[in-house]
């Protein structure tokens, strides 16, 4: 079953296009991974699938409802999830606020399990702004963690963090697959071959290749534009 | 009086209105565009403009015209020291924070304000024009005999005031050719465009906050010598070309010298003209309304052209 | 200790310390206190909106005078006895908060304050505009004979102090229990970061009205009660100054603390109080203490206890 679905979804800034005609799906379970130089559309594609950007046309079906015209947040409580690539946690609110925030206040126990998974529980009570910033990046995960989203979108989560870091979040990101639908923007290619089932490449706002990571890395027209200068 | 008279009167009145409205919105408008600051003492520079010019005037006592000329010189200046003080003890410190400014300027107000009924007093002063001569206006009427020219009672303006409204197309068009020939035009245009680069690029940016501030309040204050001859000095009359040079600058839109002009020119006409045919507060409640409902439903009309 | 049950201890300390001091002040500060208990009401309106939602208006003056005016034209001209047209005065309060909220929350920022700036402006123009009725900057009496509830006399001093306590605890204690629910929190989490709060999934325009509903309901509140306390209407209450009052008294004691509103109307009323003794240029403090506590001291007394000494105070 497809969880998301987008028709013709296309973004023009001011006489600019930022992302033409995207025709895109995502299959419920799997981990998606949309790549891309700089500039590709990838993060104003997430905006308008989450609702943050208004889509200048096209449409976004989630869950079988065509939701092109709500608002992000009820985008949100039909079980999206979104994870700022710079990083919006409450700076001037303790970790425990953050993150009761996150999971709607309704249930304490799951949103400290959320904590407990990125390993921040035994903080509580500490602004969430005195933490590092791989500690933040974890929060901002663990937030997007305690929506309980069928669909968790992480916008660049590990830009700026060490390899070990990179490595945990690795590990936390696998912890989800399965049960949850993840929708990845990434530019280290070792976390997108190691954890993504699929890999959309974009480039100037058009989808340039889309499919498996091997086939996607295979394919002349992606080594051309993208693989061969962003691993070496 | 026949209506068509009245109507020429009710425009003159107008045009001089406008033409001090221009230059005191002039200063708030500069000062939102290079600064994004909102400057809401900008009111208070106009009112300590009045009392300077009362001060001076009282001092000399010469002829009316030095006392006028010597008001013309050191008002503007002072008020433009006073507005540096404030921008760099308060407004610099606040690093030109857009919401924190707007409070700390309102407390600049009541500071302003207050001092003056302190020195000043609650009294309205007046101030001599420096000449004042009644020039009676002709007007054309169809009779038996065609056309006749005849000087209807009560239609006639001041020597004075046409002196008002030529100083300060004087002022205008010496100013836009500052912005666009000057150096410091060029280095104050760089600021609003890209505070940012213009750094990079070596310019001295909060020097020229804090001189872009001073402008400001001169032009207000000198705006606010011309008309004290007719209104007189007192310690609240800044609320109104507040009032109205928000709602010149809103209704304008920024970046533009025209735009600004243009605006005080039909707001500072039709204030003149409604509020000699209807109620001034009627006209007032109107244009506070259509100020508000502009922001609300184009808030561009506050911020300029929308950037992409 | 939990916090919330010694933040309820503090409330109800200070409600208790207020009722005390009911019996032990001077017939002067008295009086004093029951006009600074409702223009702490007004605060802690404006506290809602501004402290902790984040969203700074420049034209409260509206809803208290809306308040105000709502009750004194019930009484002067309905006919109405003092309960029924203090509901008349809420009501039309919040009825202008509605209004207000839905075209002034388009914007943000500076446009924000400035379109609440316009907006109580054109209410004290259209106040004076209807001199007929409101009686414009001269404002009317509302008589003694008509400001008795319930047999009880509120012109009495003891009965007047006693009221304002009422009226002062209730908006206390109503908005120190809603910034401990959902709905507050969620208040918070718009001031802190709007949009993370929204992507969420939490609605943040529908908070953000509910913040101006309520806020200005209770400013409303307290201009109603001002009005039937003391026997006044008049037009000064809808200007400007009577909008920046209440951003003073917040900031001063402190925005986003549930008895900073209190603290600050209690100095800033006692500032002005003593130097109106020797000047009649008193706003000039009001000015003084805006500039200073933005330049230095932007939390305000109780923000500061909070950091310092105190991190679990409400």
């Amino acid at each position: 079953m497809m969880l998301l679905e987008t028709k013709l979804l296309t973004k023009i800034y001011g006489g600019l296009t930022a992302v033409e005609a995207v025709d895109f799906s995502l299959r419920q379970g799997l981990v998606h991974a949309l790549i891309g130089p700089n500039g590709a559309g990838k993060s104003t594609f997430v905006g308008m699938v989450s609702g943050r950007t208004p889509a200048t046309s096209g449409e976004v079906w989630f869950d079988g409802q065509n939701i092109s015209a709500w608002p992000a947040h009820k985008r949100m409580r039909l079980g999206m999830a979104y994870t700022f690539q710079i990083t919006a946690i409450y700076a001037r609110l303790s970790l425990f606020e953050n993150i009761a925030l996150a999971q709607g206040m309704r249930d304490q126990d799951a949103a400290l399990d959320a904590l407990g998974r990125v390993g921040l529980d035994e903080r509580l009570d500490q602004l969430a702004g005195d933490l590092s910033y791989g500690h933040q990046r974890l929060l901002e995960f663990a937030m997007g963690v305690a929506q309980s989203p069928r669909l968790l979108i992480l916008d660049e989560p590990t830009q700026g963090l060490s390899e070990s870091e990179i490595a945990g979040f690795n590990t936390l990101i696998r912890s989800l697959a399965g049960e949850t639908t993840i929708l990845l923007i990434e530019h280290n290619m070792d976390v997108v071959m190691s954890l993504a089932d699929e890999v959309t490449v974009l480039q100037q706002g058009r989808v340039l290749s889309s499919g498996t990571p091997e086939t996607v890395s295979a394919d002349p027209l992606v080594q051309d534009a993208y693989l061969g200068r962003e691993t070496c | 009086m026949e209506f068509g008279p009245h109507l020429l009167l009710a425009t003159l009145e107008g045009a001089v209105g406008a033409a001090v409205l221009a230059l005191t919105a002039l200063g708030l408008s500069l000062v939102f565009g290079v600064m994004r600051v909102v400057n809401v003492a900008h009111g208070e520079f106009y009112m300590l403009g009045a009392v300077v010019a009362w001060f001076v005037a009282s001092a000399m006592s010469a002829h009316p015209a030095f006392g006028f000329m010597a008001a013309v010189l050191i008002a503007p200046a002072m008020a433009g020291l006073v507005a540096i003080l404030a921008d760099r003890l308060v407004l610099k410190r606040l690093h030109y924070d857009p919401e924190a400014t707007i409070v700390a300027t309102i407390g600049i107000l009541y500071i302003m304000q207050q001092t003056a009924l302190m020195t000043f007093g609650p009294e309205a002063r007046p101030v001599a024009p420096p000449f004042n001569t009644r020039i009676p206006l002709p007007w054309l009427e169809y009779g038996e005999n065609g056309f006749n020219l005849f000087y209807p009672w009560g239609l006639s303006t001041t020597s004075y005031k046409l002196f008002v409204i030529a100083a300060a197309a004087v002022i205008l068009v010496s100013f836009a050719l500052f912005l666009s020939r000057s150096r410091f035009g060029l280095i104050m245009r760089a600021t609003q465009l890209d505070r940012e680069t213009a750094l990079t690029f070596g310019i001295p940016v909060e020097r020229v906050y804090s001189l872009v501030f001073g402008l400001g309040a001169a032009l207000a204050a000198f705006a606010a010598v011309l008309i004290v001859p007719i209104q007189q000095a007192h310690y609240l009359m800044g609320a109104d070309p507040l009032l109205l040079s928000f709602i010149v600058v809103i209704i304008g839109g920024l970046g533009s010298l025209r735009g600004t002009v243009v605006a005080a020119l039909l707001i500072g006409m039709s204030d003149g003209i409604i509020s000699v045919f209807f109620s001034p507060t009627l006209a007032k409640i109107l244009a506070t309304l259509l100020v508000a409902l502009v922001l609300v439903f184009r808030p561009q009309g506050l911020y300029g052209k929308k950037r992409a | 200790m939990s916090p919330s049950a010694r933040s309820f201890l503090l409330h109800l300390g200070v409600i208790a310390g207020l009722f005390v001091l009911c019996f032990t002040l001077s017939d002067y500060h008295q009086g004093n206190l029951a006009r600074i208990m409702v223009l702490a009401t007004y605060a802690i309106g404006y506290n809602v909106l501004f402290g902790y939602t984040g969203l700074l208006s420049l034209g409260h003056a509206m809803f208290f005078a809306a308040g105000m005016y709502g009750l004194g034209l019930a009484m002067q001209y309905g006919g109405m006895s003092p309960v029924p047209a203090f509901a008349v005065g809420i009501l039309t309060a919040a009825v202008l908060s509605v209004v207000v909220g839905v075209l002034a929350l388009r914007t943000i920022g500076v446009a924000f304050m400035i379109v609440t700036l316009m907006f109580a402006q054109s209410v004290f123009l259209i106040i004076l505009y209807f001199g007929t009725w409101t009686r414009g900057d001269e404002g009317f009496v509302i008589p003694q004979a008509a400001r008795q509830v319930l047999g009880m006399d509120l012109t009495d001093p003891l009965i007047r102090y006693l009221a304002a306590l009422l009226l002062f605890s209730s908006a206390l204690l109503i908005t120190a229990r809603m910034m401990q629910v959902r709905f507050g929190r969620v208040l918070i989490a718009v001031r802190e970061n709007e949009e993370r709060t929204q992507m969420l999934g939490y609605d943040v325009f529908r908070h953000k009205f509910l913040a101006v509903l309520i806020s200005g309901s209770i400013s409303g509140a307290a201009g109603a009660a001002y009005g039937l306390l003391f026997g006044y209407v008049g037009a000064t209450f809808a200007s400007v100054q009577y909008s920046i009052f209440p951003l003073l008294w917040v900031l001063l004691g402190g925005a986003g603390t549930t008895i900073g509103p209190l603290v600050g109307a209690v100095f800033m009323f006692y500032l002005i109080d003593y130097s109106s003794g020797f000047t009649n240029a008193y706003m000039l403090i009001a000015g003084l203490a805006l500039v200073l506590l933005v330049l230095f001291a932007r939390a305000g007394i109780m923000g500061e206890v909070r950091r310092r000494w105190a991190p679990w105070l409400p």
